[in-house]
């Protein structure tokens, strides 16, 4: 009889590690196509890049402050759309703690240029000429933008073409206490 | 359970068919017919002797080879189903969704694929799991067989019960014989058998390892199916793809910035008449065959860097990355996979008198890092006002619809002596648009192409643990394969002998071999019975 | 050099051909076939028959090697080359196992299937190829060389098969078996209708051009080596006086193979038919006395044997060799191309044979049953997967 106890407590062991290591197979297989991005919730990704005058811009100097991350490109339509509203929420909201860093896909110098000259952009514009930053954040269509709070958590994630009142409401939600 | 007590006093474990140790038939089936299946020496299989709790009944349906063949029979029509239409795996960006494909491409036979997931067959939840039943029924079938066998050769005697020996398919009797048992042990231990000599009883055996061989291969197999799962565990497995430009210094993606790579060129080769008269035809008819795609490219470490950041990079080595010829870093390979060549990288103009075609000099634009003002000294130079990779016109205004330089296209203020002001001119390919007349214009000259190398970056840190799974597979099957497992018994009773041979396989050499080996003595040669019996039937 | 190497491939032909009636000889001799399977008197037609079957070989081997040195590469490197070099192993598998067992039924049948082989073979274009970048690698002899001896071996057990299934089904009943086998004939008579028809009309220098437009939409043109009785999507034939084709099929269609297929099929229909009429038998039937005084048990074993060693060698050239090649040329070790799916399906095939021969007792008929489905399979990568599916072993 003991024999027989013993057996069974064997195989059970055989089983239960052989469902795990099926369950493991099954729940990776299920997940394997989530896109690794920065998730809602996370600490967002740290960068380093430069604006057209070389200098430099480090999201953790931020610490503090609600971060707008705007990523956008000049043959962008939408993104041409939102930059007004942008920079007008900018014009209110940059002196109670939240900035707007608008980073470039790597387009060239000339072309960010004449762009922000001709929507009058006064917040900082930085270009990921290698790409580095959009694979960072798993950015795929234009415009994204992250919503990054004081603690550089990001809050949100916005993928669709925002009006000047959403903007106005992502700004208050980032905005520090 | 009962246990079995067999008549020469071995105790059997229950649902024993012959005995471990005397061979005595303890079946009552068995004893019926005239031939023994020796299939695992008649040992009691686990599996068929307890059926009480859930956990026993799992186990016994996984225990069964008839399950695993039937598994196996299962997969592999699944494996060819889904070889019938392109996995959509293969079929890279579809224009439209993956079931309107299928059903646009291949009628109602490729909708009812896809409803059935045949689309997606290797790697959908349905063929994992048959997968892994296999490795269950893998593991269990083993379990369940080479320990009791492993027992049942172990336990085995010299003496055997003649009804063992009788039924055994080549054996044969012999009245009143003297059998010199030293010069058949030489005999025998000539042809490498393995001889124990008990009171007028003889066991010859060779080959008892081959019988291990099918466990063998199974563990082989086992441990190559925890190399394919380990893919999932995260940082074993990382596959990127690299787009890199002639010229261009880039990270190397899935690296954490810690790799760079520099590429220097591409290069495309094709056959052509110097690699020998022999191709000639081939070529003809091919019209062209590619023979060598080639990135010289540098490697670099790097310190720690943020994305965006760009580090201090430390040269390791240069190297020519060949398809078959892996650049390999750390566990991380480059593959040469793709290119793409000839796309534009800067283009030429020369600053023209548009009368007399007298030229004041060529500016050449990098299409990606234009300069704002290119100097021709003497008064003359260019500016560069707007630039436009893939240039379209949008309601009436100049527009990029990419940052790619497909259809660049320029606005250009060309300052002269003569016009301090300078004139405006806008250059597409092909088209010059000016506003007012100009006296001078931008007079295309030149485009410099570059190639792209495309680079698969992997690193399979899976690799060694499916490495040594088939290679351990692979002896466990020569194993099993190409050795057989020989055993002759020869039995002394009243003056008389019985004599039996049994093989796992190739019964004709082993026949052959006993026949050499008992030429020359007095003891009679086994018959094949299961030659006889066909002989009886005809 | 090349010209050299044609010349030999033919000249092992011819000696095969030769070999095969000698064989034939043996078996019509009564005493040849002893029912006591271990003392098998060799006849002076099976020493002759061997012998000039191992000088086929020998010349057979002279055609590669001559032909590796014109192309400064193995020959196994297109459709051409991997068939004569798989009928190459067929014969060695085939000495070997003479060798073995003494048996010269097995040459009948074994030698007029390496003449099919080299014949179909031959239907392919026999231009030396140069190497495409993927294919220049030490692996490409190693994994082709294996993966074709392993499948060489593994037809032999096809034929032991096969020559056991001839000797034990019954043929005065109509049973599903009989038709079986009588259908595994008319499949050989098929191959052998693809190589008729495709030399006729080469010999007759048949060639017709197509414009048509392929699956991305675009305009393309596809070569006929025989007339057209399906043409491809949107087609107009572009070489004058030429056969319209009947029926125009899809894009998705390599609409000159699958009139290539259509062709043989008919061709192979006339052929068997016109023997059944002469005959008044089945195929099957007709050649059932020859092998009526084999021993069935050592048909059953040289079958089960030449699994045995088949399989591990194919496992090595055709999974092993191949998983380490694509690791290093695809960067995946498996990357589920329709070829390498078959590899896989032959491999869970001969495996599952194992299985019910060793522990569930399949012996005699229905082994050879698999032995004959589990050469099919090997046949049907060969053939159909890379003629209809192609995937990246397109270039083989």
């Amino acid at each position: 009889m003991r024999n027989k106890k013993k057996r069974l407590v064997l195989r059970s062991i055989i089983l239960l590690l052989l469902s795990a290591a099926i369950i493991f197979v099954l729940y990776s297989n299920f997940s394997k196509d989530n896109r690794k991005v920065a998730a809602v919730g996370e600490e967002a990704p740290n960068f380093v890049l430069k604006d057209l005058e070389g200098n430099e811009y480090k999201l953790s100097d931020y610490r503090g402050k609600g971060v707008f991350l705007n990523f956008w490109g000049t043959w962008c339509e939408p993104c041409k759309d939102e930059m007004p509203y942008m920079e007008n929420q900018y014009q209110k909201y940059k002196d109670e703690g939240v900035e707007i860093i608008a980073i470039n896909v790597g387009e060239t110098k000339i072309a960010i240029e004449n762009f922000a000259k001709q929507y009058n952009l006064t917040f900082p514009i930085v270009i990921d000429e290698s790409g580095e930053v959009q694979k960072a954040y798993g950015i795929f269509p234009l415009p994204a933008t992250y919503l990054i709070n004081s603690d550089g958590i990001i809050v949100d994630y916005i993928e669709t073409t925002m009006t000047e009142e959403m903007v106005q409401q992502y700004m208050e939600k980032i905005k520090p206490e | 359970m009962n246990k079995v007590k067999c008549e020469c006093g071995h105790v059997n474990p229950h649902g024993t068919v012959l005995c471990e140790a005397c061979g005595n038939i303890l079946d009552e089936k068995a004893r019926q017919g005239k031939l023994l299946d020796m299939r695992y020496e008649g040992s009691a299989r686990r599996s068929q002797t307890y059926n009480k709790t859930i956990i026993d009944r799992i186990w016994n349906f996984f225990s069964s080879v008839k399950v695993g063949v039937i598994l196996i029979v299962i997969t592999l029509i699944a494996t060819a189903i889904g070889s019938i239409l392109p996995q959509v795996s293969t079929l890279g960006q579809l224009p439209v969704p993956a079931h309107q494909y299928y059903e646009e491409n291949y009628g109602w036979f490729g909708k009812l694929y896809y409803f059935f997931g045949f689309h997606d067959t290797y790697g959908s939840w349905w063929y994992l799991l048959l997968i892994a039943s296999i490795g269950v029924s893998l593991v269990i079938c083993s379990l369940d067989r080479a320990i009791p066998l492993y027992k049942a050769l172990k336990n085995q005697r010299v003496k055997r019960n003649t009804n063992f020996l009788n039924r055994q398919r080549l054996y044969n009797k012999a009245e009143n014989v003297e059998i010199d048992f030293t010069t058949l042990k030489e005999k025998l231990k000539k042809k490498h058998y393995n001889v124990h000599i008990d009171n007028g009883n003889l066991l010859a055996e060779k080959g008892r390892f081959s019988r291990w061989g099918p466990y063998v291969n199974h563990i082989g197999l086992i441990i190559f199916l925890i190399g394919c799962m380990l893919r999932f565990v995260p940082g074993f497995y990382i596959n990127e793809f690299l787009w890199i430009k002639e010229g261009e210094t880039l990270a190397i993606p899935g690296t954490d910035k810690q790799y760079y790579l520099t590429n220097h060129e591409f290069i495309f080769e094709v056959y052509d008449e110097s690699d020998g008269e022999v191709f000639r035809n081939a070529i003809e008819e091919k019209g062209m065959i590619a023979k060598n795609f080639q990135t010289n490219v540098t490697l670099y470490s790097a310190e720690q860097s943020l994305p965006g950041e760009e580090p201090e990079l430390e040269k390791i080595k240069d190297y020519e990355i060949q398809v078959n010829k892996p650049l390999k870093i750390d566990g991380y390979a480059l593959y040469q996979s793709s290119y793409r060549l000839n796309e534009i990288a800067s283009m030429t103009f020369a600053l023209t008198n548009k009368e007399t075609g007298e030229s004041y000099g060529n500016i050449t634009i990098d299409l990606n890092n234009p300069q704002k003002k290119y100097d021709l000294g003497n008064g003359y130079g260019v500016e560069l006002l707007d630039y436009f990779p893939n240039f379209q016109m949008k309601d009436g205004v100049p527009s990029t619809a990419s940052q790619d330089p497909l259809n660049p296209a320029f606005a250009f203020k060309m300052v002269t002596p003569d016009r301090p002001e300078g004139e405006r001119s806008f250059a597409a390919i092909q088209q010059t648009i000016e506003v007012t007349e100009n006296k001078y214009k931008m007079e295309f000259q030149t485009a410099e192409m570059v190639n792209y190398s495309g680079l698969t970056v992997r690193l399979d840190n899976t690799l060694p643990v499916i490495a040594i799974g088939g290679v351990i597979f692979l002896i466990g099957l020569a194993q099993g394969s190409f050795w057989q497992h020989r055993r002759i018994w020869i039995k002394t009773e009243k003056g008389g002998c019985h004599i039996a041979g049994h093989t796992n396989k190739n019964w004709y050499g082993f026949h052959k071999e006993i026949e050499k080996i008992l030429s020359d003595t007095n003891i009679p040669i086994p018959i094949d019975q299961k030659t006889e019996k066909n002989q009886e039937k005809e | 050099m090349a010209e050299l190497s044609s010349n030999l491939l033919l000249i092992a032909f011819v000696i095969y051909l030769i070999a095969t009636l000698f064989f034939g000889g043996a078996i019509r001799q009564k005493k040849g076939m002893d029912e006591s399977h271990y003392k098998n008197k060799v006849t002076l037609s099976a020493k002759i028959g061997i012998t000039l079957t191992i000088i086929g070989f020998i010349v057979h081997i002279g055609y590669f090697i001559t032909r590796w040195i014109a192309a400064g590469h193995a020959p196994v490197s297109n459709m051409f080359e991997f068939i004569t070099f798989f009928s190459l192993m067929v014969v060695g598998a085939f000495i070997l196992i003479y060798f073995l067992y003494h048996t010269p039924v097995l040459g009948v049948f074994a030698l007029p299937i390496v003449l099919i082989l080299i014949g179909y073979a031959s239907m392919f274009s026999r231009d030396i190829t140069p190497l495409i970048p993927p294919l220049r690698s030490i692996w490409l002899p190693l994994h082709v060389m294996t993966t074709a001896a392993g499948q060489a071996i593994l037809a032999i057990s096809f034929i032991a098969g096969l020559i056991y299934l001839i000797k034990t089904v019954n043929q005065a009943e109509a049973t599903r078996k009989r038709f079986s086998l009588e259908l595994i004939m008319y499949f050989i008579t098929v191959v052998i209708g693809f190589i008729v028809i495709t030399s006729t009309f080469s010999f007759m220098n048949y060639e017709a051009q197509f414009e048509w437009v392929n699956k991305e939409g675009e305009l393309s043109t596809i070569d006929y080596a025989l007339p057209a009785l399906v043409g491809p999507n949107e087609g107009t034939l572009l070489t004058a006086s030429k056969m319209e084709p009947l029926v125009e099929l899809p894009a998705n269609f390599n609409t000159s193979r699958v009139n290539t297929v259509i062709w043989s099929f008919i061709a192979g229909t006339i052929i068997y038919i016109l023997v059944r009429l002469i005959t008044r038998k089945r195929i099957s039937q007709m050649v059932q006395p020859l092998v009526s005084k084999i021993n069935g048990n050592l048909l059953d074993e040289i079958s089960y044997r030449s699994v045995l060693i088949g399989f591990p060698i194919f496992t090595l050239g055709g999974l092993v060799f191949a998983m380490i090649w694509a690791q290093i040329a695809w960067t995946r070790f498996w990357a589920w191309d329709p070829k390498e799916v078959w590899a896989l399906i032959t491999w869970f095939f001969y495996a599952a044979f194992l299985h019910l021969r060793l522990s569930r007792g399949w012996h005699g008929e229905k082994s050879a049953w698999l032995a004959v489905i589990g050469f099919g399979i090997i046949m049907f990568n060969l053939i159909f997967v890379n003629l209809v599916i192609a995937g990246l072993h397109s270039y083989v």
